[in-house]
């Protein structure tokens, strides 16, 4: 169950391979959370976030893989997931996605299916599947890794961006639609986050590790918020970036 | 369970509008559908928190009962997820979980609504399990008798005064709610049966303080208090620190019948640890004067102040906790013995506001509250530290002795000392502070109160409270397939089939 504070004991983390997924579960295990279905691409990868999971807690640690380009198949990922977690699921965590940094990317059709299809069309099929399981358990939170690029994109990833803003407003609008069911959508969007996926690119201002990521978001599961900002600074500066003209905008944004 | 043998059952209240199955014809929001007659419902403690979603259904009488618990959840919908648990609700006064169950059945136990007789000579009345304090003092007040054991409202119900086993002012003296139940009737997947201490002990026992687990009480035998006016004689006086009033609550306490301290622990000021502390018990006819002989008994009345709407979160902040404390000690004499009081306002000083509790706004509130025994009071100074080191807001706390404890393996109070403390749940480093006291208290063998608890983890229950086995002897007489359970009981692994 989730407690008064929102920690829950049984999550399931789509992407569970992912480093803030990782720093995620870090610090759910070392809090409520006993039992853990960890669901990504990599055996291998899940294997090994699955370990570090148990000796910082879990008592049970599931996997499942899954292909974030099946779409189809993507309702089966989760009853597949919430199956292995064998009770109530209190908390699914959607932290998959596929950063591309390259403009060029728009002129490959197949590049650019397999990016939305990564960071939007298939992580929405399974956010619906999982919310609606929730909804008939009783209650329950879905927490979706978003982007500041969905609020505004640099030139260079504005194909991410575009599939990040479809995804977080889906979340929003599900969150809205289930208002009183007792399942709570919530968007995390951090900003720059110092990872592998980002590794080799310049840094942008208020860029963070994925550990304060994960900070963010027991904190914003602690007050209920329905968009996390990371850092907090964010949601005022986006006030201001989101109508910046365009002329500015270019020269502020790190290519 | 088909649509069909629903729509035959008696217990129905109103069933929801339900989708036909098939793509398609689907709309958000649908309620819930667990399998199971009553009213889907999104239900919250008084805290505000965790809410859930289950299934409302108020049996008009025992027999609705029976056989709302003779049926057995089949697999939802989607198969293999476990249906949450049965869970009887009074007036959702507990704090937390308590009295929810997500996709599960709550029973409101609103039907049982029957006062007996008061017997003139003993005091004894039968009352149904789902009426509140409130009801049966109105009724019983102007014939002379009150309630044994009163908590801070009246607005609880009989039923869940005996599962939370709930306390007063004067558990120093004589003991919890349930030390004055003669008899219950408690309906279980089993059976329904008639229990007391001397018929049954161990399930009467149990089911005080149980929470639920034991079953559905459905009335109850209590044995009232003689009083010759609904006026109180109260002493009161203030403390500048903590150790002071300590001293004198152990020294003088015992020749009270009733004692309550208010503590100043909001933070960061000088006045951290300042107390009040009230104590008195009920005027007798000679004590008034001529003017109040007047109205030597009246009743308490309905609140008349309410808060209309759920506050904004930033409304319960440091400093308006700093100053409604403020007030609190400053309209408090420094020393004045003997005042005469009404009843309402020294046992329920809180219930002249209506859902005061959405005053939190939407993160809610939660409320600590803890016992260690008589030779822990440093527990509760470092309580004190610690909570002036976090600099976490505390909005209310209550320092109280308990007396000896009942036998009831999940029932909260035993001989020592009680802090109740109330926080605005949004607070960050709240969640960190209140683990950091579950583990002071476990290692001076004290214990938190389950009928306020929200966060307490599994591993730390069965070390506070190391009786809980003997719980589970007795579901597995009642309840073998572990249908009862509430959101608060599966959080902290009590519910389910009980293990051999």
């Amino acid at each position: 169950m989730n407690d008064a504070f929102g920690r829950p004991q049984s999550v399931v983390v789509l992407g569970g391979t992912s480093e803030i997924a990782g720093a995620l579960v870090d610090l759910l295990v070392a809090d409520r959370c006993r039992t853990l279905v960890l669901a990504g691409r990599d055996r291998e990868a899940l294997t090994a976030a699955a370990a570090r999971a148990r000796s910082g807690g879990a008592q049970r640690v599931e996997t499942v893989v899954f292909d974030a380009a099946d779409v189809a198949a993507a309702a089966a990922a989760v009853a597949e997931s919430f199956a292995a977690a064998a009770e109530g699921v209190d908390l699914v965590v959607v932290a998959l996605g596929l950063l591309s940094e390259s403009p060029a990317d728009a002129s490959e059709p197949s590049r650019v299916v397999e990016l939305i299809t990564a960071n939007f069309t298939w992580p929405a099929a399974a956010i619906g599947a999982a919310a609606e399981r929730l909804r008939v358990q009783g209650g329950g939170r879905v927490v979706v890794l978003s982007s500041v690029a969905a609020v505004r994109a640099r030139p260079a990833n504005f194909i991410y961006g575009s599939a990040k803003a479809g995804l977080d407003r889906f979340a929003l609008g599900l969150s809205e639609a289930l208002r009183g069911s007792g399942v709570l959508v919530q968007v995390v969007r951090p900003g720059f986050v110092r990872t592998k996926m980002t590794r080799g690119l310049r840094p942008a201002p208020f860029a963070v590790g994925p550990e304060a990521v994960a900070a963010a978001v027991l904190r914003g599961l602690q007050r209920n918020e329905p968009v996390i900002w990371v850092p907090p600074v964010l949601r005022w500066s986006f006030v201001v970036l989101r109508l910046l003209p365009g002329p500015i905008w270019r020269r502020l944004a790190p290519k | 369970m088909n649509p069909s043998s629903q729509s035959s059952s008696p217990t129905v209240v109103a069933d929801a509008a339900r989708p036909e199955a098939g793509p398609g014809v689907r709309q958000h929001p649908t309620p819930a559908a667990p399998l199971g007659p009553g009213v889907a419902q999104l239900l919250r403690g008084w805290g505000r928190t965790a809410p859930s979603f289950g299934r409302l259904v108020r049996p008009e009488d025992a027999q609705a009962l029976t056989e709302l618990l003779a049926t057995r959840p089949s697999d939802g919908p989607q198969g293999g997820q476990p249906a949450g648990g049965l869970i009887a609700r009074g007036l959702g006064r507990s704090y937390g979980d308590a009295a929810q169950s997500g996709g599960g059945i709550v029973v409101d136990t609103a039907g049982f609504d029957s006062i007996g007789p008061v017997d003139p000579e003993t005091g004894i009345v039968e009352v149904g399990s789902g009426v509140s304090l409130d009801e049966l003092i109105a009724r019983s007040l102007p014939l002379g008798w009150f309630v044994s054991v009163s908590p801070g409202t009246r607005w609880v119900t009989v039923g869940g005064a005996i599962a939370a086993d709930v306390h007063g002012k004067n558990h120093h003296r004589d003991g919890g709610f349930c030390s004055h139940v003669t008899s219950l009737t408690l309906a279980t997947p089993t059976g329904t049966r008639v229990v007391g201490p001397d018929t049954d002990a161990e399930l009467f026992w149990a089911t005080a303080g149980g929470m639920g687990l034991t079953g559905v009480i459905t009335g109850a035998t209590l044995r009232l208090t003689g009083v010759e006016t609904s006026w109180m004689v109260v002493d009161t006086e203030r403390f500048a620190v903590l150790d002071d009033l300590m001293a004198v609550m152990d020294a003088s306490d015992a020749s009270y019948r009733y004692s309550v301290a208010w503590v100043d622990f909001s933070p960061g000021h000088r006045g951290f640890g300042r107390a009040v502390l009230t104590r008195g018990d009920h005027a007798t006819a000679g004590a008034l004067g001529p003017a109040r002989r007047e109205r030597a008994v009246e009743v308490p009345h309905a609140p008349r102040l309410r808060v209309p709407v759920l506050a904004p979160r930033w409304l319960v902040n440091p400093a308006t906790v700093r100053a409604f404390n403020e007030v609190i000690f400053r309209r408090s004499p420094r020393r004045r013995p003997g005042a005469l009081q009404p009843l309402a306002s020294f046992f329920h000083p809180l219930d002249v506001v209506a859902d005061w509790n959405l005053l939190y706004g939407a993160p809610g509130f939660v409320q600590y509250q803890f016992v260690v025994g008589a030779a822990q009071a440093e527990a509760v100074h470092r309580t004190a530290a610690m909570l002036q080191a976090a600099r976490v807001s505390c909005s209310l706390a209550v320092l109280k002795r308990f007396g000896p404890g009942d036998p009831g393996p999940l029932s909260f109070p035993m001989e020592g000392w009680t802090l109740a403390l109330d926080f605005p749940a949004g607070q960050e480093r709240l969640p960190a502070l209140l683990d950091q006291l579950d583990q002071l208290v476990a290692s001076v063998g004290g214990r938190v109160y389950l009928a306020k608890d929200a966060r307490l983890s599994p591993e730390l229950l069965a070390v506070m409270y190391p009786a809980v086995g003997k719980l589970a002897d007795v579901r597995r007489r009642v309840d073998p397939d572990g249908l009862l359970g509430s959101d608060l009981t599966r959080r902290l692994g009590l519910s389910g089939a009980p293990r051999e």
